[in-house]
Parts: structure tokens; sequence; C-alpha cells
């Protein structure tokens, strides 16, 4: 006791005092919010930190909102598909603000209406793979041994086929539609969520938190999907919002090469495959559906980039 | 009645016979548990005590089937909880033992518990899993258990981390005890905490052992936590028990060379300038274990003897040995007086 200097004497008198400060009660209002801070709240704050991430949402919910409402305003007969061999080919002006195609039809009313498809394609695919291919990565990573190298090796037979030429075999062998369309991308894009998941499943697996599980009787799938699953969550989220970018890309080159969702309907990608033969003279037929496919795309990365930042830990402040 | 009448009519909780543990590596095979024979009664606490790496844990693994196959093999040639055969079980029935009647606390609570969910809803899904409840009577129930280790009901909708060391631990706890198991594996429940929540922690734990009348095995390698809350010890080394007996018998008629060691090792609380005395050596590899018995390289006594098979030599009906030195006439060991 004696070697106790004045200053550390000091310090524990402050220590406890901070721990009789902690002691007090706290007011009803505090708590609240200090139970209100959950995974998702804390995600969202560390979220709202990026500027980048930020427009990237803003963007995307107006893509989401124009592509709704123009549902409602155009007629799909008469706005979108209807030819118009008078006002063809008119450069970009207030009435045309995109100009008009080679059929006479406004550029701007299909870039619009086109959200749709890029949007349900792209999310309604990467749902897919992501269902599918985060439970064989899940599986995968979970057992080990013989499965995992089954399941890992037949994903990278597949990854290893390009992914326009696996969708081009796709699409030919099941015929041309928007359903096989998303079908056909979700498969592409299994492998790659497979080996995501698998990866995040390998530090969790092996946590005390997943013995105690066991050692209370839960079975292996309902350990699998309840107990790993949401701790290897976060990589699987980046996944599916780089995915969907990727999906949303990989449908319009399809698209592009006459293979996606089928003439006249204004998906972005046939757009462009509809203007290349006027690039030339008109590029504005493809410019503005190209901004448009990039737009999206960027917005995807943005969210991705943002989402990553906010998941991870390490970069909590 | 006759004695031997008595002995056979002990209600066993837990029966053990020749239980062996390897595990198949590239690097050889690592034996974890060899021949290990245990057995205890209904309500009973047993220590097991040993060094790091005696194959404490995995003895308790193996009692659950839980040791990770491959790269383990368990042989056994019986293994009973309860008079049931834990063997012979299916996964399904396996599931519906574990957490039910068999339960366990791991080491170190910081990690035992999953960080994504509230702490009411871990101890629910144990409940809910055994019990024929709905889930919002698991809920209850489960902030009942919250209540009985201590902690404000209310909390129950909180995270792991708002809770500090000692709390998760009694969380932990109230997950094992959930469904009310007949034995309890602690695996050095106290090591990651500091000495006073150590003892708040024994001592929930000693008096829900009371209340529910569970069967304990208590595995640690601190004496003093034995002494406390155990009826009897027995002590591990490279994989099988070298004694066992009553807390009276082991510590205070010490027999076996090891034991001895071990009490040695304890610092002096009287003479504070006193040197430590360790055992000299180090554990033998358990790729490679000695011949005969695993202790004689590091034993003070060893013989010529030693190098044969070791067999269990009774002292009085609760201890037993595992030391062929007793057979040289008048062998006793010199504990260090204190």
């Amino acid at each position: 006791m004696l070697l106790l200097t004045r200053a550390s004497k000091r310090a524990i008198r402050s220590e406890v005092n901070a721990v009789e400060t902690v002691k007090r009660k706290f007011t009803a209002a505090e708590l609240q919010q200090y139970k209100k801070r959950s995974m998702f709240g804390e995600v969202w704050r560390n979220y709202k930190k990026s500027p980048s991430a930020m427009i990237g949402l803003v963007v995307l919910v107006i893509i989401i909102a124009v592509a709704i409402v123009a549902q409602f305003i155009y007629d799909y007969d008469t706005d979108i598909v209807q030819q118009n061999i008078k006002e063809r080919f008119q450069t970009p002006s207030a009435e045309h603000p995109f100009g008009t195609d080679q059929y006479g039809r406004d550029v701007l009313t299909r870039v619009l209406y086109g959200a749709k498809y890029s949007l349900a394609v792209g999310i309604v695919s990467v749902a897919i793979s992501c269902v599918l291919g985060s439970s064989l990565g899940l599986i995968a990573g979970y057992y080990g041994g013989f499965t995992e190298n089954l399941i890992l090796r037949v994903c990278e037979v597949f990854a290893g086929i390009p992914s326009v030429l696996l969708g081009i075999a796709i699409m030919s062998a099941f015929g041309q539609s928007i359903v096989v369309l998303m079908f056909a991308i979700g498969l592409v894009y299994v492998p790659m969520f497979a080996r995501t998941a698998r990866a995040a499943v390998l530090p969790v697996r092996d946590q005390e938190y997943i013995e105690a599980a066991r050692v209370s009787g839960v079975g292996d799938l309902k350990i699998i999907f309840g107990h790993v699953l949401p701790n290897a969550m976060s990589p699987i989220i980046v996944q599916v919002t780089m995915g969907v970018a990727n999906g949303i890309l990989t449908a319009s080159s399809l698209s592009f090469l006459g293979l996606g969702v089928p003439v006249p309907a204004p998906e972005w990608g046939a757009m462009l495959s509809g203007g290349r033969e006027f690039i030339r003279d008109y590029g504005y037929l493809t410019l503005f559906p190209g901004l448009a496919i990039m737009i999206t795309v960027l917005v995807f990365n943005l969210m991705g980039d943002g989402l990553r930042d906010a998941l991870d830990p390490k970069l909590k402040q | 009645m006759s004695e031997k009448a008595i002995e056979k009519q002990k209600d066993l909780i837990l029966d053990v016979k020749n239980l062996n543990v390897r595990f198949e590596t590239d690097d050889g095979i690592v034996r974890a548990v060899n021949g290990l024979d245990l057995e205890i009664e209904r309500g009973h606490a047993i220590g097991l005590v040993g060094e790091t790496g005696a194959g404490k844990t995995t003895t308790a693994l193996a009692l659950l089937r839980l040791v990770p196959d491959p790269p383990g093999v368990v042989e056994c040639e019986k293994l009973e909880l309860d008079g049931r055969d834990v063997l012979g079980m299916s996964i399904k029935e396996l599931e519906k033992v574990r957490g039910k009647d068999i339960s366990m606390i791991f080491q170190d609570p910081m990690t035992a518990l999953n960080p994504v969910f509230t702490v009411g809803d871990q101890i629910a899904e144990s409940i809910f899993l055994h019990e024929d409840v709905s889930y919002v009577e698991a809920q209850k129930r489960a902030v009942a258990m919250l209540e009985l280790v201590g902690i404000p009901g209310e909390r129950a909708g909180e995270y792991p981390h708002q809770f500090s060391g000692g709390m998760k631990q009694r969380v932990v706890i109230a997950i094992a005890l959930a469904c009310h198991p007949q034995l309890l594996i602690a695996d050095e429940p106290t090591t990651a905490l500091d000495v006073t929540i150590q003892a708040q922690v024994l001592d929930l734990m000693k008096n829900l052992r009371q209340q529910y009348q569970t069967s304990l095995i208590m595995i640690t390698h601190d004496l003093g936590i034995v002494a406390e809350i155990c009826d009897e010890v027995a002590v591990m080394y490279a994989g099988n028990i070298v004694e066992k007996g009553t807390l009276e018998d082991v510590f205070n008629r010490t027999k076996h060379p090891y034991t001895e060691g071990l009490f040695n090792s304890l610092p002096n609380i009287r003479d504070r300038k006193a040197m430590l005395t360790p055992i000299k050596g180090l554990m033998p590899d358990p790729t490679s274990l000695p011949e005969g018995c695993p202790f004689s390289p590091r034993c003070p006594y060893a013989g010529e003897d030693c190098t044969a098979p070791q067999v269990v030599r009774n002292i009085s009906a609760t201890h037993f040995v595992r030391c062929c030195a007793y057979d040289r006439p008048g062998f006793h060991i010199e504990r260090k007086e204190r």
C-alpha cells in the first residue's frame, strides 16, 4: 500500500468515481436509445457516413421510382413499340430530349420504360444465384472434406466457362424469354456466391458458439442456416449488390447479341444493339441506353462498396 | 445386505468403459484418450484434473459424441448415460440427448455465445428444441432462467456484447441448465474470469446443482475449485485417469506420484520466499507415448517395472490408483510437509 504514489491514488479515486457514475439509474429514454442500436441500425449509421454510397442509394431509389412510374404513364403498345416512320432519326430536341430511333420511337420513353427489364433481370437472377450459391457454399464450408471438394470442383468447372458463353448456351437450349434469361444469369453466378459463402463460413464454423449449439442438440441444417449464416452474412450481402450490377451487364450483353429479352421490348442492351448500325450518323441512339446501363451498374457498385465498408467491423469507429 | 450388493445397486448416471480417442493426422496418430473408465453416481460432482493436453476436454466431447470425425476416432466398450446406450444412438436421438440430458459449459464465455442473437433467444432455443412448449412460453422460461442466474429479466432482449464476461458466463450456465440436464459438463468454466467473478460463478453453480440434483463433471486444472465444488476427483495424465477417489482420498491420502507432484508444485502460502517445485520434464508427446506408465520418464520413483502395462490398484472402495510401484514392498510416496 505504501508503494502507491499520490498520482496512482488519484487515479484509483477517479476510477471509483467513474464506477459510481456508471451505477446511476439510466432514464427510460436512455435505455431505449441503447437498446435500439441493433445490428441493422449500426450498419446504417456507418453506411450514411460514405457520400458516394449515399449517392448510389439515392440514385437507385430514383431509378426504381422511374421504372414504376413509367409503367403507369406510358402505354406499351402506343408509346413504346408503335412505329412512327415520319419522325425517324430526329436528333435530341425539346419534343424528343433523347431523339427518336430508326422507327421513329421516342428514345427517352423507351429508356425510362426499359429500366424495369434491367432491374427485374438483375434482381431476380441474383436472388436465384444467391439462394442456390450461398446454400451450396454454406454446406461446402460447414461440412468440409469430400462434400466441400465436390461442390467447389463442380463450381470451378462452371466458373471456367465464360459467363456470356454459358448464358448463350442456356438461352439457346431453353428458348428466348425473360424468365429463361433470369434463370440463365442466375445459374451463371452460382459459383461466385458458392465461393463467397464458403469463405465466409470457414472462420465462423470453428467458433465455440457453433460447438455450443451442437452441444445443445441443434440439428445440422438449423445450425447452418440459423447460426452460421447470420454470422457469415456480410460478404454475401456485398456480393448481392455487386452481383446485381454484373447481372444487369450480362443481361444487356445477351440482349445485345439478340439472345436476351426479345425485341421489340425496350431492353437497354437490345436498344444498343438496334442503334449499332447507325452509330456513325446517329450516335445518340447508343449513347442514352449505354449511359442508362452505366449509371445503373455504377449505382449498384457504389452501394456495394459502401455496404462492404459499413459491414466491416475493422473500419467501425 | 452385503457390501457387494450395495455396490451393484449404485445409481450411475454415467458409465464409461475403456474409452479410446485418437486423432489420425498426417503427422501421425495422436492418442488423446487411452482406455479411460469413468463412473459417476447420480447427483455427484467429479473433478477432472490434469495439465493442458491431458485429454480432459476430448473426454468430455467424446461423452457427447462430438469429437470431430475425421480426424478423430472414438472407440469405447461401454458408454451409458442414465442406463441408456449412447454409442448405439442415431444422430436424431443424440440431438435429443444433447442439451436435454447432458449439457456443457464452455471455457470462454466471450466466444460461446452467438453474437447475432439476443441472450434470451439463445436460452429459449434450447428450451424450445427439447421441451414441448410454444416459442412464447420458451421465451418466458428463458427470462426466468436469466433471473435464476442473477441477471435482470429485462435484459433478455440484449446482445452478448452488451454483457460483461462474468454475466456472459452466467448466460452460458443458464443455457446449459435451461432443460434441467441430468449431467452437466463444465469445461474450465472459470478460467477466463477474474478471481472475484470466479467465486460468484462457482457459488452459483454449486447452488443450482443442489437445486436441480444435477451430476457434474468439472474439468479444471485448479485444485482449489475442485476442493470447493466436487465430491470426487479424478486426476488425468496423458489420456487416462491415474488416480481417482473422494476429495479426502486424493487430497489427504495421495497415492500417485503425479498427484503428489501436482500438490507439491502449488505455491506455499505460508512461506512466500519458497521456490516452486515443479514436476520435472514435460508431458509426453501424444503421438509417441512411452511404454507402460506414461508418467514414468518424469517420475522420481520410476523403476524397471514401470514399462509394463499399468493396472488399476484399489486402495479402498472409493479410491484407486494406476501405479505399479505399490507392488514393491513398503512403497510410499513422500508428500512434502506443509
